[in-house]
């Protein structure tokens, strides 16, 4: 296979491997921040949590990779239940401002208790031997964790998407992103819709950071970093929009994987540049309402 | 209309304007207790001689607090990026001494405070269009890709190892730097207070009054016709302006600067500070920036993860308590108190 096609395939296989990790891990940011406009800059902190969580299981209770990430999953899911109930729920008629304070006050405080108990150094993750080394598709070998990642990727993309669109729980929730006012008016009780979608997409935020332990090493500081990738996720594609997050998430993984490869140097400045011409032409995002 | 309509229809708006700046000028005389934080940091001059770079470094925190105040307390942009402008400052004087020699304190200051209004008046221009989340992230943005671009052209900036040991010219050709900085403290006081009094004209102005009514109401300003843009690119590039003169004096003060001036903890950093203390009252930069300061002093020696649960938890405990700050809290307590006093 000539060198460029080799590249330009390595280059699209991790970034969309890459996108995936962000499309799981934002996606729940985007439907919650749609349904109440809330700006939650802890999103990234319970997905550091479910990291840890994942951590924990793997190296000290002896469980085996999968089944931890979902235990992590469903334990975020349940413990976001009364961050949302408590606090929250107090501010959704607040300021943006004010939302970003309560948010980031609460990033820093988990931080700030990761760290007492884990420490700053990065901790990784023992993989099965199944999603270790290569797997060969035939043309060309590629390694089976970024593979995992992929079909995981596509196979919730198809749940989420049958259920956002051919349930009664999704057309609600689409109803209530749109006119959240209206909605209520006929009779759907948008609050426990947004409680419920908060614990899932806590939960879907857990499953992305226990996936990032492999990609990129986890430390507390997790929290804040990848934190910027998701919101800019979210603004890419729109609030509230699943097809808006998926792209989103793809144009910025490739573009993000492609930047690092072929200019080292510069690979930082790519997702930014992407993000700045997009919003400054479609501020709401490619499928946000303006 | 002829020319001496014209002419008479200008003059009654002009004197109208006259009379509003001057009715708010009386209403915002000062008064006496104003004096009370100048008064206390000249007395710290004296009471803590050995801590003077510590000193500086808090009143450089609450200029660059100050200047958030102008657009976050009074116009009411929310941004994520305001370590940009701080950035460019500190950079700009940086740069003036690693590369070029240039040492003199006084114009890298001007020259730190031009750049840095250059930069945000060509952001702002862009970004203020837009509110929300799109903003938090177009600002956000700002201050990486600058923080990239000098991680890009190291060569220049030094990149993350930056610019050490930088060494400035005696201020006014006279003043030499001591190394307790004893100067310096007071250099940047001088500063601070021409500043503050800038900052003190431009919010009790007619200008000041609309950038708080579009804090207020965006919808009603533009109802009634008021320039809603072009005011906020004016305030945002005065803002940066102030930003890059506390880079700078960061820069001298320190000696050295490096790409972590743009870091996002930097914005979030000085946030915290003017919510700390209080958004659109002028003195909350004050008290946020040296309550903040001097927690952190001596909490993070004690242990840093201990600070930042710390902070964590005064924000989340400011947002849900007390969300005007400490001197709202203060304002709410003597109000109360000339209540019960009272008839």
């Amino acid at each position: 296979m000539p060198h460029i096609v080799s590249i330009a395939v390595s280059i699209l296989f991790d970034g969309l491997a890459y996108a995936m990790f962000l499309f799981i891990t934002s996606v729940g940011l985007s439907v919650t921040m749609g349904l109440m406009n809330f700006v939650n800059l802890a999103h990234g902190a319970f997905a550091m949590a479910g990291g840890y969580i994942v951590v924990t299981l793997t190296r000290s209770s002896g469980v085996d990779f999968v089944p931890a990430l979902i235990i992590a999953a469903v334990t975020v899911g349940a413990a976001s239940v009364p961050f949302e109930r408590y606090l929250y729920r107090r501010l959704y008629k607040a300021t943006d401002l004010e939302q970003v304070l309560l948010t980031i006050g609460l990033a820093f405080m988990a931080i700030a208790v990761f760290t007492y108990f884990y420490g700053p150094i990065p901790k990784s993750v023992p993989l099965p031997r199944w999603l270790q080394g290569d797997v060969n598709l035939g043309f060309r070998a590629f390694p089976s964790y970024r593979a995992f990642l992929i079909v995981l990727g596509a196979a919730l993309i198809a749940v989420l998407w049958y259920a956002f669109e051919r349930t009664n729980i999704g057309a609600k929730i689409r109803a209530a992103v749109d006119n959240r006012r209206m909605a209520e008016s006929v009779g759907i009780n948008v609050d426990r819709l947004f409680t419920l979608t908060f614990a899932l997409g806590s939960a879907l935020a857990a499953l992305g950071g226990g996936l990032a332990i492999q990609l990129f090493g986890l430390t507390p500081s997790f929290a804040v970093i990848y934190l910027v990738l998701f919101l800019i996720v979210v603004a890419v594609g729109g609030l509230g929009s699943l097809k808006g997050t998926l792209l989103a998430a793809l144009i910025l993984g490739v573009f993000d994987t492609a930047g690092k490869y072929l200019l080292a140097d510069a690979g930082g400045f790519f997702i930014y540049a992407v993000t700045v011409l997009v919003l400054l032409v479609k501020p709401a995002g490619f499928y946000g309402r303006e | 209309m002829d020319a001496s309509e014209t002419q008479a229809v200008l003059s009654a708006r002009s004197a109208a304007r006259a009379r509003a700046a001057d009715y708010l000028a009386r209403r915002h005389r000062f008064r006496w207790p104003e004096c009370l934080p100048w008064l206390l940091a000249i007395a710290a001059f004296f009471l803590l001689p050995d801590r003077m770079t510590f000193g500086a470094q808090v009143l450089i925190m609450v200029m660059f607090a100050l200047s958030l105040d102008l657009i976050l307390g009074y116009a009411g942009i929310v941004t994520l990026g305001h370590a940009a402008f701080f950035g460019v400052g500190a950079y700009t004087v940086g740069l003036l001494i690693a590369r070029l020699g240039y040492t003199e304190p006084i114009s890298s200051l001007c020259a730190a405070a031009m750049v840095a209004a250059l930069i945000g008046f060509g952001t702002g221009w862009f970004l203020l269009r837009y509110r929300g989340l799109t903003l938090l992230m177009l600002t956000l943005a700002t201050a990486i890709m600058l923080q990239e671009t000098g991680n890009l052209r190291s060569d220049i900036s030094g990149g993350y190892d930056g610019l050490p040991g930088l060494t400035i010219a005696p201020l006014f050709g006279i003043f030499q730097y001591d190394l307790y900085g004893h100067v310096n403290y007071l250099y940047v006081l001088g500063v601070l207070g021409l500043i503050f009094f800038f900052v003190r004209r431009i919010v009790y102005s007619p200008f000041g009054q609309a950038l708080t009514g579009i804090r207020e109401n965006v919808r009603r300003m533009h109802a009634i016709g008021s320039p809603v843009h072009r005011r906020l690119v004016t305030v945002y590039t005065i803002a940066a302006a102030i930003a890059g003169v506390a880079g700078a004096l960061f820069t001298q003060t320190n000696a050295y600067v490096t790409l972590a001036v743009f870091d996002f903890d930097v914005s979030a950093k000085v946030m915290v500070m003017l919510i700390l203390g209080g958004t659109g009252r002028l003195y909350g930069a004050f008290a946020g920036a040296v309550v903040y300061m001097v927690l952190e002093d001596y909490f993070s020696k004690m242990s840093p993860t201990f600070w930042q649960f710390g902070i964590g938890l005064l924000l989340v405990l400011t947002v849900l308590f007390a969300p005007r700050g400490i001197l709202g809290l203060i304002e709410g307590a003597s109000g109360r108190a000339a209540r019960r006093a009272g008839p």
